[in-house]
């Protein structure tokens, strides 16, 4: 494993052209990765998602994307042809997404779905692509791989359904995750075993991942570095096992706010938000 | 305040709800906690009067509720649902959402009304004549718990009030339903998947799975996490993060 | 393309964008503004719309823009081809044709205007009873619905129109009643999207009735749909007021109504091109107008992109 990063980010800038003006989605994110877990964190409108749709070239068509530095190893992100995009995507960057209702095509069986995803990048004949398809399912502990394989994404539940997308998306081996909050519409238990899964694949298979999401204990308990954004900036960096350390008022403030089970029913700490945090 | 005994339902043959108990003091609190599927929604549609298909015994200040509910039962209990651009209608504008249920029960003032309904929900004038989608959650959530409250409830029925919000604005929603308990001497029932949020608003709880209550603790014992039953150790320990040797000690509930 | 509030700002433009509003009428009003400003984005709309109310203002201002007595026959100057005198010509009966035009624009707006506001609130109140309450009610409105929407709309306005005898009015009704179905089909399937929805329970909630509801909460949200499917069904209920009118069923003779006219010119129309071609092109005209009209305000419109 080298220690050379993956990933080299630098002033990644995403402003979208709207009717009202112009937002400022990403104001200016840096971080490298290397193999490692990086956790993104942060509330709605910091900019996290759009950081992770930047890296892949996903941002809407009316987005605009800037970055001093957007490289991986030395391809470089921010300038490629829709045709060298297809040799990145899947194959050496994957994403998951949050809703496999929303993410899985829902006309085709999920079986059609995943050997499609391994022949875009892989020639094999079809006899080969399932028999890989089938394997990645038993990978991802689905108990009954044959019968998902022949079942439609409505037929499944939400966390098969988000097995299968973990499985489509890892079938064609690319080096780097991005997950955009992947457990997020999953029940509590379900969640665990999800990342449970992913954990196994991403060590086994010495993957780099970024993990969005919006929960700071859940990312901090999986990661090993956490960021922590706020409207469009990095407001702090920090490992995950030195949370309780954290200096931003912000990310104190957001560990604060959480409910506990202490059985202290007095009113929660509030989010006093400052306007030079914006600022970065 | 609220005593449901012996509480079954069906949903097109699917016996979703077994033998639910629940008692409810006036002016208490009572969490309901569940994974998707346990039924803990349904309790709260079927008092509300939306399931058809259901037997037992409702009681709501020691009445029984039957098959339809009139205007006395909404001038009673209210509801609060959990997506907060859904449960406002999107054409209609917060001063009209405000005032049709005074208008419909005809309680007159309606002006008066609509401006302390916003007050106490800490929201001002200028969002009077807004429509739901210039408003962020939170505040849409603000005007749910005001539109609730203009009829002057005594029960309060909150469907995942916060589950649908960011963390920073779930702690300003929680303290503002706990001090509204406080102020106006409100009865609740919460539902929701998160252990933590029921630990901190409910004095009593119950844990619901596939349709059945299968623990009741209070407050106190669920700080000290003195759970019995194995599912409501495996939910409790899965509030606490990832921790593979958790996880692994998970099992598939049927 | 900045609707922010600015302070220094004067007069009805604040009012319309302030961001909070003091009343439901600016409420509403404000949003109408940004919808109108949207729609002002798309060029093609806008050519919709001016033609649109081109129509409007030449029926209103007939006898000041129109040069001749429409009904006015000329014998001696029959079929003379468009020049300085007559800048589209005369017909067979030495009428001047672009005042025929002109007059005839009222049949073309009548026609639209009363199929219209009867055709669409009968299929409003059927689609959304029927998405409403579900069941037989549904099953029975469905059913009478079908039966209407078997028939090509031409052959039954047709066959209404045959037996209810000529005439502008019959045509009228006729074209209503064979429009109505799309849009209750339309009502439907929004009604049924829309039920469901925590609103409408929250609304229950609260005692509305079933017909509070229903005309409150969940009209509203057909509107956009079915002003839009109106909008672009207005093309083709001219087109059909046109077909009546060609084969003598709709506007009696004088009426200078558009079809009709293009039947006169008929016999003429290898060599005296101009008395059928001219109203033709009318028809054409003010059918695109609609249609573009119809495609802007579906931009604007959509119910699912909120504003």
């Amino acid at each position: 494993m080298s220690n050379e990063p993956l990933l080299n980010v630098k002033n990644l800038k995403v402003t979208f052209n709207t009717p009202k003006g112009e937002v400022n989605a990403v104001r200016g994110v840096s971080f490298s990765l290397g193999r490692e877990r990086l956790g993104i964190v942060g509330e709605s409108g910091s900019g996290k998602s759009q950081t992770g749709r930047a890296i892949l070239g996903l941002t809407a068509a009316n987005g605009r994307i800037t970055a001093d530095e957007l490289k991986f190893h030395d391809v470089d992100l921010a300038n490629l042809t829709p045709k060298q995009w297809r040799k990145v995507r899947g194959a050496r960057i994957s994403m998951i997404m949050q809703d496999p209702k929303y993410s899985l095509n829902p006309v085709m069986t999920i079986g059609d779905q995943i050997i499609e995803a391994y022949r875009e990048h892989h020639k094999v004949n079809a006899r080969e692509a399932r028999h890989r398809a089938i394997d990645m399912l038993e990978a991802v502990k689905i108990r009954d791989p044959e019968r998902v394989f022949n079942s439609y994404p409505h037929e499944v539940s939400g966390g098969m359904g988000q097995r299968v997308m973990i499985a489509m998306m890892l079938i064609p081996e690319p080096e780097l995750i991005i997950a955009d909050e992947p457990t997020s519409a999953l029940d509590v238990t379900v969640q665990l075993q999800v990342m449970a899964i992913l954990d196994d694949l991403v060590r086994d298979r010495g993957m780099a991942l970024i993990f969005i999401s919006h929960d700071l204990h859940l990312v901090s308990s999986f990661c090993d570095r956490v960021l922590v954004m706020y409207q469009g900036h990095v407001v702090e960096e920090l490992a995950a096992s030195a949370l309780h350390e954290a200096k931003h008022p912000y990310t104190k403030g957001l560990l604060n706010c959480l409910p506990k089970m202490d059985g202290d029913h007095s009113d929660l700490p509030i989010l006093e938000r400052e306007a030079s945090w914006a600022e970065g | 305040m609220i005593e449901i005994s012996k509480l079954n339902a069906w949903f097109d043959d699917h016996h979703v709800l077994k033998d639910v108990d629940i008692s409810v003091p006036a002016n208490g609190s009572f969490g309901l906690v569940g994974e998707s599927g346990s039924g803990k929604s349904t309790v709260l549609r079927t008092i509300t009067g939306l399931v058809d298909d259901w037997e037992g015994n409702i009681l709501v200040n020691n009445k029984e509720l039957g098959t339809s509910r009139d205007k006395a039962f909404y001038r009673l209990v209210q509801m609060v649902f959990q997506d907060p651009f859904g449960s406002l209608h999107p054409r209609h504008t917060i001063d009209r959402i405000l005032t049709e249920p005074v208008n419909i029960h005809g309680l007159g003032n309606s002006d008066s009304r609509v401006i302390e309904a916003l007050k106490q929900v800490g929201l001002d004038n200028s969002f009077r004549f807004r429509y739901p989608h210039q408003l962020s959650g939170g505040q849409r959530q603000r005007v749910a718990i005001a539109r609730a409250l203009i009829l002057e409830p005594k029960v309060l029925l909150l469907d995942e009030p916060t589950s649908a919000l960011d963390v920073s604005i779930q702690a300003e929603v929680l303290n503002l339903l706990s001090r509204l308990r406080r102020d106006l001497g409100l009865t609740y029932i919460m539902v929701s998947h998160d252990l933590a949020v029921v630990a901190h608003m409910c004095d009593d709880i119950a844990i619901m799975n596939h349709g059945r209550i299968v623990e009741r603790a209070t407050a106190g014992q669920l700080a000290e996490g003195s759970l019995e039953h194995p599912y409501s150790q495996q939910l409790y320990k899965a509030a606490g993060g990832y921790d593979r040797a958790v996880v692994d000690s998970f099992v598939d509930w049927d | 393309m900045n609707t922010q509030t600015t302070i220094s700002k004067p007069g009805l433009k604040q009012w319309l964008t302030s961001d909070t509003p003091r009343s439901r009428l600016q409420a509403k009003c404000g949003r109408a503004w940004l919808g109108w400003i949207k729609f002002t984005e798309n060029k093609l709309a806008m050519i919709g719309l001016s033609i649109v109310i081109g129509l409007i203002l030449v029926t209103i201002f007939a006898p000041l823009l129109a040069p001749y007595d429409p009904l006015a026959a000329d014998l001696a100057n029959r079929i003379q081809p468009p020049g300085a005198d007559h800048w589209f010509g005369t017909d067979q009966l030495g009428r001047d044709i672009l005042s025929r035009l002109i007059y005839g624009a009222q049949y073309t707006l009548l026609i639209v205007g009363l199929v219209a506001i009867t055709a669409a609130p009968l299929g409003l109140l059927v689609g959304t009873a029927a998405g409403f309450f579900g069941g037989w009610v549904d099953a029975t409105l469905m059913r009478i619905t079908d039966i209407f929407l078997a028939f090509p709309k031409l052959i039954l306005a047709l066959a209404f129109v045959s037996a209810l005898g000529p005439g502008l009015e019959n045509a009228i009704l006729a074209i209503a009643i064979t429009a109505w179905p799309p849009y209750a089909r339309i009502a439907r399937a929004e009604t049924i999207t829309v039920r469901k929805s925590d609103f409408i329970e929250a609304a229950r909630l609260q005692g509305t009735s079933n017909m509070g509801l229903i005309i409150g909460h969940i009209m509203p949200m057909c509107m956009s749909s079915l002003v839009v499917r109106v909008t672009l069904d207005m093309a083709g209920m001219i087109l059909i007021a046109a077909g009546l009118g060609f084969l003598g069923l709709g506007a009696q003779p004088p009426m200078p109504e558009w079809g009709a006219m293009v039947s006169d010119g008929r016999q003429f129309l290898l060599e005296q091109w101009w008395v059928a071609t001219v109203p033709g092109i009318a028809i054409f005209v003010v059918s695109l107008g609609f249609n573009l009209l119809g495609d802007g305000l579906r931009d604007v419109l959509d119910p699912r992109g909120g504003d």
